[in-house]
């Protein structure tokens, strides 16, 4: 604890690190010097398309009508929010990040507490664990699609066969649990692996301390492990949102959306109008909808990812 | 004899307050122990299935029930590799590849200069990075799909290059700031005592102490772009082609050939999944973007 704050502003700057604010321009520029190609690369190629998105937005555009493109003020955007199907996909989305997620951190947390003890192949155990996440998703979705829901050979319902389940075409009757199902197989390792990092990076002699004392073992994980374990839910849960907020091939592979839009999430309809549609205008407007959205999820993130890094920043 | 003396060596390592209480030989340890295993193979069953499938004939991988024991065949992996599987190999090998390097040539000097020689708003900076990897996706793919198509540049494996790379710049920023971190001032201010310039005590001090995160990074950067679908998809065509964007092929045909299908997968996620079989103790790191360690 005393390295860490000995290691803060002053001993750095001194030395190694002057302090910032006595930097001269020539100093500041040769800093800025390692840092400048990554910041153009990444401000080009992330950026400017994006700026390009807000102006197609206002565009009358579709590539099946040659030369009917016109500006059009923001009547995409009235028409995206008319749009009854873009609604529904809307919620289609919510659902599939806020069901994934819930499901995935309750089977991490499970599985975490699990993998937290001695046992005999407990590596080998996590290394199996960790494998669905690694999978390539397409890969993911196309085995789950027919191995696994397929209504005659597939293996859940040969599995279930026992208990009455009989030849249920999963993937067509609940197309958006299907979907999910293969996500919350892909992302529980990934919660499973943030929160085993929480419970081994706790304190042991608190809770040995505890159980002295005679805490049993559910107050223990009440009152001191789920305490513990908050931050690393939490930083699981956002970033989890943030990455399935792109899902994109298990809906192409495993349902292309369908039946209808019952299982369309919108980077899906998204590429429907741009792709399928060649409506450019409306896909470009659906876009800024989505972003702005994440955009307050994304808020959320960056402070607890900031909060993390606790006592660097103060330094810095 | 030997199962209870390791049992109780376990004990203090546990931070479950059952294990403590544990006397006999089945006690609730052990159950749970094959919990953990039932889960452990339950997870993995569809991976495991998948790779089976592969070496079944097609007679075997549609049968009901399912057949747990074929005689083998390697006709599926051979058939997939003679049906030009190479191509989109090579080029998801290219794309994954030049990408991470890239990845690193402009991430790792960025990362020091946002921890080590710290510029002023590093905090900003960092913002910016990490998001861009908010943004989601699908709003850029309009423009880039028309950008791309006016410069020609469509099926062509370089834009997959560029895209990889922005992609995983900021988890590597954000990942190999995490490690520059690390290093002890004292060794810096050591060197810099030493009389040792700013490039050397880079190069023999920094560096060496940070290569492990490197390679972490990489990993991390391989399996990202390896895995990548929707650039993939609708920017490529024939050309340019990616594996993930091979499998597709197996969804669109009238007939379904599970143990070719099976036998393309398996290929297709065998590279990445070794990858983060030897990364995995550094997984979490790069997926949180360094906020763990």
């Amino acid at each position: 604890m005393t390295t860490t704050e000995t290691r803060s502003a002053e001993a750095d700057s001194e030395k190694f690190v002057p302090r910032p604010r006595t930097i001269s321009k020539a100093e500041g520029w040769r800093r800025r010097g390692p840092l400048l190609p990554a910041m153009v690369f990444a401000i080009v190629v992330t950026q400017i398309p994006f700026l390009f998105t807000l102006y197609y937005s206002t565009q009358s555009w579709n590539l099946v009508r040659p030369g009917s493109r016109e500006f059009n003020w923001l009547n995409n955007y009235v028409d995206v929010f008319r749009d009854s199907q873009f609604r529904e996909v809307a919620l289609n989305t919510v659902i599939m990040i806020v069901g994934t997620v819930i499901i995935s951190v309750i089977l991490g947390l499970f599985l975490a507490l699990l993998l937290d003890r001695k046992f005999i192949g407990r590596s080998l155990i996590r290394t199996l664990l960790i494998t669905p996440f690694l999978i390539t998703p397409v890969a993911g979705a196309l085995i789950w699609k027919t191995t696994m829901f397929d209504p005659v050979f597939g293996l859940i319902n040969f599995v279930l066969s026992p208990f009455g389940v009989d030849q249920i075409d999963w993937v067509s009757r609940y197309p958006l649990p299907a979907v999910m199902a293969n996500l919350i197989w892909q992302w529980t390792p990934f919660m499973m692996l943030l929160i085993l990092a929480g419970l081994q990076s706790m304190p042991k002699d608190i809770s040995e301390a505890a159980r002295v004392d005679g805490a049993g073992p559910f107050k223990l994980f009440r009152e001191l492990t789920l305490p513990h374990l908050r931050r690393f839910i939490e930083l699981g849960a956002v970033l989890g949102a943030i990455y399935l907020v792109n899902t994109f091939d298990a809906v192409y592979m495993m349902t292309s959306g369908g039946p209808g839009v019952a299982s369309a999430n919108l980077p899906f309809y998204i590429y429907q109008r741009a792709f399928l549609g060649f409506d450019i205008g409306q896909a470009a407007a659906m876009g800024v909808v989505t972003v702005v959205a994440t955009i307050i999820v994304s808020t959320l993130a960056l402070r607890l990812i900031f909060k993390s890094f606790s006592g660097n920043e103060e330094a810095a | 004899m030997s199962t209870a003396t390791t049992n109780k060596k376990a004990v203090p390592q546990t931070s479950d307050g059952v294990a403590i209480k544990r006397k006999s030989k089945w006690g609730p340890g052990t159950i749970w122990s094959f919990v953990a295993w039932v889960a452990g193979i339950t997870f993995f069953f569809p991976v495991l299935w998948m790779v089976l499938t592969g070496f079944k004939q097609e007679a075997d991988a549609y049968s009901d029930p399912p057949k747990l024991f074929f005689t083998p065949t390697l006709d599926q992996y051979r058939g997939v590799l003679e049906s030009g599987i190479g191509t989109t190999l090579l080029n998801s090998a290219f794309a994954t590849v030049v990408s991470t390097l890239l990845v690193l040539l402009l991430g790792v000097p960025a990362a020091f200069a946002l921890s080590l020689r710290p510029v002023k708003k590093t905090k900003d900076v960092l913002f910016f990075f990490i998001s861009t990897k908010m943004l989601p996706v699908v709003a850029a793919i309009v423009p880039l799909y028309v950008i791309v198509g006016d410069i020609g540049m469509l099926d062509n494996i370089w834009t997959l290059v560029i895209l990889y790379t922005a992609m995983n710049l900021p988890i590597a920023v954000w990942m190999m700031r995490s490690f520059f971190l690390e290093v002890p001032s004292e060794l810096l201010e050591a060197a810099s005592m030493d009389g040792a310039s700013l490039w050397t005590s880079v190069r023999e001090v920094i560096l060496p102490l940070v290569s492990p995160g490197i390679a972490a990074t990489s990993l991390i950067c391989v399996i990202f772009s390896w895995n990548e679908f929707f650039f993939a998809v609708n920017l490529t065509a024939v050309q340019a082609q990616t594996i993930p964007v091979y499998l597709v092929g197996f969804i669109t045909g009238q007939g379904l050939y599970w143990a070719q299908l099976s036998a393309a997968a398996t290929f297709a996620a065998l590279p990445v999944v070794l990858a983060g079989w030897f990364a995995q103790n550094k997984l979490v790191r790069g997926l949180s973007f360094g906020a763990i360690k």
